[in-house]
């Protein structure tokens, strides 16, 4: 039994810092595409693929990792503690910042499957949670990870996600297009 | 007789992403300012799957298909 | 239910029929002369469906049609909106965007009463409770349909509401009215669905032309006989039209439908100097070459001669040694500036359509500056949520057209020959 619970605590890690990379890749292809990002062999139509199909895996992943954290018997985190943050016994603050992270990306995955059917602007409303999701996950992972954040590899990994999303958001911020150029003009309308 | 769907654009959701010419090349080409010229003529039979790929890649849902009377 | 209608014709020609009070008095009607030639408002018998039913009847039996630029049979669309769900509303429209008419403001300013009593009459043909008439901001017709209402306060079975709109040539169109009145936000929406089936925070709106309710209260009046008295089987009735340009009494003018287009100019005193064209239908109108004496003033048929852009109720003369080429570019200049920046092919087509007819004007544009403007004047048609640049593609498609040699000399490089002539067109901004 020893070795599964130990079995159920590294899945419960590694996966947790994997669906960090995963959110990580998720969000800065997220933001590039907002940017209209577009190479000859990776055209908008691409970017917008795998940044869906990321994020189908990221869910899987993240479903995986909080799964984990909930069969073993170490913590003592129940089902209710992964969806109500700051519920939990076991490192209320970091485990509540988890859920909150998990919370909202429930939200992104609802919106996201009845986007056909809600109007563009409110689903591109909701979808900006993203970018909140996105850091709460973060310093979940750092807080949590206690003396496992703290690992020469781990903290590299961290930063470079860090980096990424940040340089992903300053090129989707300075990304610019004439058609939103020409709406911005005052036409005295409204 | 079978009901058939034609495609669509909403100019006014429209910001020329260009998705749509992208995925069906051979049904929408972009004018000279990146915006989608459509004909009138409905989807043809076997393309509805990659029509409504192109419809849901949309960033802003501009793309639709739409219902048109069966042609008699 | 008639009242003795007055007579059609005098001198042989159709007597003046909105405008009447204004020729036997020289002064805008108030209540009491208005009362004195038209009567009371027969708006009894619409209390009940019977009365509605026939009121609906007799201006279909007329044939009238909307007298904004579409040209939409009127009483189709009181049975639309009567038969929509939802608390109707009507909407008159007095804002006349185009810059190149005045005849709704002449209307509103003279006969102010009939106006009104178009929109009562239509309220109560669609059951709707409430009424709206739309003026251009800041004009002066606002005063003047304040006193009328004033006057008339209380005897009305509905109350008009007055509201002014941006005073924006795209802020006039039907969805875009609609849209000001539920949100201030006045540019147009893509339709379907049209105001006629959700319109005013989503209620079914019956939008008119202030001039068609004009007309609809003479033949509510005077019946459906006598509105077909002048005009022709296909176009009954008369039209108010603004006639301006080279001509000896530029104004507005009502004209019988079925007059050729010669006679009409010749209302206004005729071309003052060898006419090259006359624009048809406003600023978002086309152009047709003379001879003017072939076509006749219908929707129809000025349609057929070239005139494909808006409605009839705007002319404006151009003068042989004006350039076309540089006038058109002025008219496509200003059209690209009142776009309402919502769909691409409109924001960009225009200004790109301007920027060819200004290269060609100054004969900076060679053949292919013409080639791509004949490309793009194939792309930017029909790709808008409304027809704005529909108007902008007309105006420049027919003045390739009507003036070919202009356009021929232009792209050879050959400096304008009416460089420094004044504009004739009355654009904003430009002068005419």
């Amino acid at each position: 039994m020893a070795f599964v619970n130990q079995a159920l605590w590294f899945a419960s890690r590694s996966s947790g810092q994997v669906s960090l990379l995963l959110l990580t890749l998720v969000a800065v292809l997220g933001a590039l595409h907002t940017g209209r990002a577009a190479t000859r062999r990776w055209p908008r139509f691409a970017v917008h693929t795998l940044h869906h199909n990321l994020a189908v895996l990221a869910v899987a992943f993240v479903a995986v990792h909080v799964a984990a954290a909930i069969i073993d018997p170490y913590a003592g985190i129940r089902w209710a503690d992964a969806v109500v943050p700051f519920a939990s016994t076991y490192q209320p603050f970091w485990t509540g910042l988890g859920a909150a992270a998990a919370d909202l990306l429930l939200a992104l995955v609802v919106s996201s499957m009845m986007r056909l059917r809600l109007p563009w602007r409110l689903w591109r409303a909701l979808h900006f949670a993203a970018y909140v999701l996105w850091p709460v996950a973060l310093v979940h992972g750092l807080g949590i990870g206690g003396a496992d954040a703290s690992l020469g590899w781990v903290r590299t990994i961290d930063a470079g996600c860090a980096l990424a999303v940040a340089a992903a958001v300053v090129v989707r911020m300075r990304a610019r297009h004439q058609d939103t150029e020409a709406r911005r003009v005052e036409v005295g309308l409204r | 007789m079978t009901r058939s769907v034609t495609l669509v654009v909403d100019p006014t959701a429209c910001r020329a992403h260009g998705l749509c010419a992208e995925m069906l090349p051979d049904v929408i080409r972009l004018d000279e300012w990146g915006y989608p010229i459509l004909g009138p003529e409905p989807v043809a039979a076997g393309r509805e799957r990659d029509v409504r790929a192109a419809v849901r890649a949309c960033p802003t849902l501009a793309l639709r298909l739409r219902r048109t009377d069966p042609s008699c | 239910m008639t009242t003795t209608a007055p007579d059609l014709r005098r001198d042989g020609v159709c007597a003046p029929r909105l405008l009447a009070g204004w020729f036997a008095t020289g002064a805008p009607a108030d209540r009491a002369a208005h009362a004195a030639r038209y009567g009371p408002l027969p708006v009894a018998d619409l209390r009940h469906r019977a009365g509605r039913a026939e009121l609906t009847e007799t201006v279909a039996r007329a044939g009238l049609r909307g007298r904004g630029g579409g040209g939409f049979p009127t009483a189709r669309k009181l049975i639309a909106v009567a038969a929509a769900r939802g608390r109707p509303v009507v909407v008159a429209n007095g804002c006349e965007g185009d810059p190149a008419g005045l005849k709704d403001r002449v209307l509103l300013e003279i006969a102010p009463h009939l106006v009104i009593d178009g929109i009562v009459l239509a309220a109560a043909a669609v059951r709707a409770r409430d009424a709206v008439l739309c003026l251009g901001e800041g004009g002066l017709q606002v005063a003047r349909i304040a006193g009328a209402l004033a006057e008339r306060s209380g005897t009305d079975p509905i109350d008009v509401r007055v509201t002014e709109v941006p005073h924006r040539y795209v802020a006039s169109e039907e969805s875009a009215l609609a849209r000001f009145l539920t949100r201030g936000d006045a540019r147009p929406t893509m339709t379907p669905p049209r105001p006629a089936q959700r319109g005013v925070h989503g209620r079914p709106t019956l939008v008119d032309n202030v001039e068609t309710l004009a007309h609809l209260a003479l033949i509510a009046r005077y019946g459906a006989e006598w509105y077909r008295g002048c005009g022709t089987a296909a176009a009954p009735g008369t039209t108010l039209v603004t006639i301006r340009g080279a001509v000896w009494k530029p104004g507005v003018y009502e004209v019988e439908y079925g007059m050729s287009l010669e006679s009409v100019l010749d209302e206004a005193g005729g071309p003052a100097a060898p006419a090259g064209a006359v624009l048809v239908g406003g600023l978002g109108g086309a152009w047709l070459a003379p001879p003017f004496a072939d076509v006749a003033f219908t929707p129809e048929d000025l349609r057929a001669a070239g005139a494909v852009g808006g409605g009839v109720a705007a002319l404006a003369v151009l003068p042989r040694r004006a350039c076309g080429v540089a006038e058109t570019a002025r008219v496509v200049r200003y059209l690209a500036a009142e776009s309402a920046r919502q769909c691409g092919p409109c924001m960009f087509g225009l200004p790109a359509l301007a920027d060819d007819m200004t290269d060609l004007a100054v004969g900076r544009g060679g053949p292919a500056t013409l080639a791509r403007l004949r490309q793009r004047l194939d792309v930017v048609p029909g790709r808008g949520a409304c027809a704005h640049p529909d108007g902008a593609v007309a105006i420049v498609s027919s003045a390739l057209r009507v003036f070919a040699d202009d356009v021929e000399r232009h792209v050879a490089g050959a400096p304008c020959s009416s460089a420094g002539l004044r504009p004739w067109l009355p654009v904003p901004g430009v002068g005419g």
